[in-house]
């Protein structure tokens, strides 16, 4: 299930930014059409939407990631002009949402289940600092902010004014009835910027972002419901002989 | 240490390999004190399930003697002797507390792979294709074995271990595939496909309280086995149409449960990347689905027809229609083998039952190559081969 869209609002992307997204959307779309594959189809469509938001000078503006609409601004986790890509991935876990918000709430725990990013550090205010994992050895950093947060139900994030890589997520956690556990919902936002074209995006679009979103929750579910990442790394075979 | 090894199409090998260590806190070591060959195994033997890598470690039967623990493993001791499932269970996702534990979500590191295909992934299985998890398996000196502290069942001092390797896969699914039939008095139980699991469902279906159990297979030495539980009635295929002679055996009313132990012996996967291999094996699915399509056709009305036979692809011609008109149940699946293991290991300790009445071939780790050969061809009538590794 790929959930990657691009979305639209008014007129308000400037003129040399309008001129890059025409240049890159046509890059990635001309890359993943040769890619004949399914991530190759959701580049490809992305690329398309880029030249399409360039020439048009259309723009997200502020936007609602989860469950809420623009009347429940309590609930609103939002994305600063979210011209990105947008995933949306769940899972159920079998543990209370009190349990689940705690583990994710220390910031530091994410790097954990998240195989692309190599460290996260909390700091005062609300604030932390990101390492990602970049291609060939590279290493994608940036601050993030919490902006919006309701003990055991959600926590929404985002990259702060200046950050390399603009992006921003969410996560929301629903108790399930019947002693199912709990649905754990994630929801992210990338928006590829000019400046780490060459680092950030192959990484972050590159690969299917959906299927990226979605083994990281199944490691959490895996760490949260048994303490260890189920593995054959390092077990016995005859290619070793 | 010693361990049969998947070398390739219609190859295995007796390989040198390192000795398996603790990788996760919840693992254990157990040497291996008897094995056997399933005749699953023989799919993977045959090229028919993707994703096998050279070099892979073969076996989900298996027992033997525990010699290390993870640390978080309380609950069994080095020296306990068990048998191991071939399912692995996590113990703590909902499907494990439901007693589904085939269906676990936690122990499949490739679940991706099988999902691609099903939608869903359930538990990880030793020695049975990367897209079931890539465990090294126990027809070897020892195994790695994930989840110690749910996985293994601790057997009794003085239960030899003939009458209780069975436990980890067989007898299990012989006994899940007559139980889902929920067999009233005066039943009748047609069982096609005389194989372990079929003997195992046969016997499982007189233990249930089956009126009459009717054996289906073409084999003689099999057919001979199954005539010798309780009273069990035979019926060759190759020398009689089955429909028509099951009618004829149950007054016009066709058998109340139908249990199909033959499968289709084929397994898909990752579309995309295999399709060729999948082509291969849909040629057999189309040729072993009429066992299936005659148990539908053959069951009475609002009967049961029971599945322990594994199928993975496509169907085709799959007679909807009369499963639909006769209002027929269809009951199938992977086997929860640790719902079952501990009451079936009751009753053989209560000598309802000895398991170790089906094995025609008892050697060593070091005959593998031959004996897989042998139980693939039906040659010496072998219907089960059991060995020793240490």
């Amino acid at each position: 299930m790929e959930h990657a869209r691009i979305t639209h609002a008014e007129k308000n992307v400037n003129d040399p930014e309008r001129w890059i997204s025409v240049v890159f959307g046509s890059a990635l779309a001309a890359y993943g059409l040769k890619m004949r594959s399914l991530p190759g189809i959701v580049l490809s469509a992305v690329g398309g939407s880029l030249v399409w938001r360039g020439a048009t000078g259309h723009c997200p503006v502020y936007e609602s990631l989860g469950i809420s609409s623009a009347e429940d601004a309590g609930r609103n986790v939002s994305v600063p002009y979210g011209h990105g890509v947008r995933v949306e991935k769940a899972v159920t876990i079998n543990a209370t949402p009190e349990r689940i918000y705690s583990f994710w709430r220390n910031f530091e725990n994410l790097p954990k289940f998240m195989h692309n990013l190599e460290s996260v550090e909390v700091k005062d205010g609300g604030r932390s600092h990101w390492v990602a994992r970049g291609p060939a050895g590279t290493k994608v950093d940036w601050e993030a902010e919490i902006i919006n947060e309701i003990p055991n139900e959600l926590i929404g994030w985002r990259s702060i004014e200046g950050s390399r890589i603009d992006n921003a997520g969410s996560v929301h956690f629903t108790a399930v009835p019947g002693g199912r556990g709990t649905e754990v919902k994630v929801v992210l936002r990338y928006d590829p910027p000019a400046g780490v074209v060459g680092a950030a995006i192959s990484k972050i679009l590159g690969e299917d972002p959906a299927a990226n979103v979605q083994e990281d929750l199944r490691r959490l579910k895996m760490l949260i419901e048994t303490g260890e990442l189920a593995t054959i790394d390092g077990q016995s075979s005859g290619r070793k002989s | 240490m010693k361990a049969v090894c998947w070398w390739g199409k219609g190859e295995v090998r007796v390989v040198e390999v390192p000795d398996p260590k603790i990788i996760n806190p919840h693992d254990a070591i157990v040497r291996i004190s008897l094995t056997a060959i399933c005749g699953s195994d023989l799919h993977l033997y045959d090229g028919y399930v993707p994703t096998m890598m050279r070099g892979d470690v073969l076996g989900h039967e298996f027992m033997g003697e525990v010699v290390e623990l993870g640390s978080e493993v309380k609950n069994i001791r080095l020296g306990d002797r068990v048998i191991v499932p071939f399912p692995i269970a996590c113990g703590r996702c909902w499907f494990c507390q439901n007693q589904m534990t085939s269906c676990c979500d936690n122990t499949n590191p490739n679940a991706w792979m099988i999902e691609a295909l099903t939608g869903y992934s359930g538990a990880g299985i030793y020695g049975y294709s990367h897209m079931y998890g890539g465990y090294a398996g126990g027809q070897a000196q020892y195994v790695r074995v994930p989840f110690a502290d749910v996985n293994p069942l601790k057997i009794p001092v003085g239960v030899p271990d003939e009458k209780v390797l069975f436990l980890t896969d067989i007898f299990p699914t012989g006994y899940q595939a007559a139980e889902q039939c929920d067999i009233q008095p005066g039943d009748v139980v047609a069982v096609w496909g005389c194989g372990p699991v079929g003997l195992f469902a046969i016997a499982s279906a007189w233990m249930l309280g089956a009126e009459r159990v009717i054996a289906i297979d073409r084999f003689p030495e099999r057919l001979r086995l199954a005539q010798s539980i309780k009273k069990t009635e035979i019926l060759n295929y190759s020398e009689e149409e089955v429909f028509d002679e099951l009618k004829d055996l149950t007054g016009g009313r066709g058998p109340d449960h139908c249990i199909d132990a033959v499968g289709m012996e084929a397994h898909g996967t990752h579309i995309d990347a295999v399709l060729d291999r999948v082509k291969q094996a849909m040629k057999l699915q189309f040729d072993r689905a009429s066992v299936l399509r005659q148990a539908i056709h053959s069951c009475r009305k609002g009967g049961t027809v029971s599945i322990p036979g594994v199928y993975a692809g496509f169907i085709d011609k799959f007679p909807f229609g009369t499963a639909f008109g006769k209002g027929l149940t269809l009951k199938m699946g992977q086997t929860n083998v640790h719902k079952y293991a501990p009451q079936l290991l009751e009753r053989i300790e209560r000598g309802e039952i000895d398991p170790s009445f089906i094995i025609t071939h008892r050697t060593t780790l070091d005959d593998a190559p031959e004996m897989y050969r042998t139980f693939r061809d039906k040659q010496e009538d072998c219907i089960k081969v059991v060995m020793r590794p240490q």
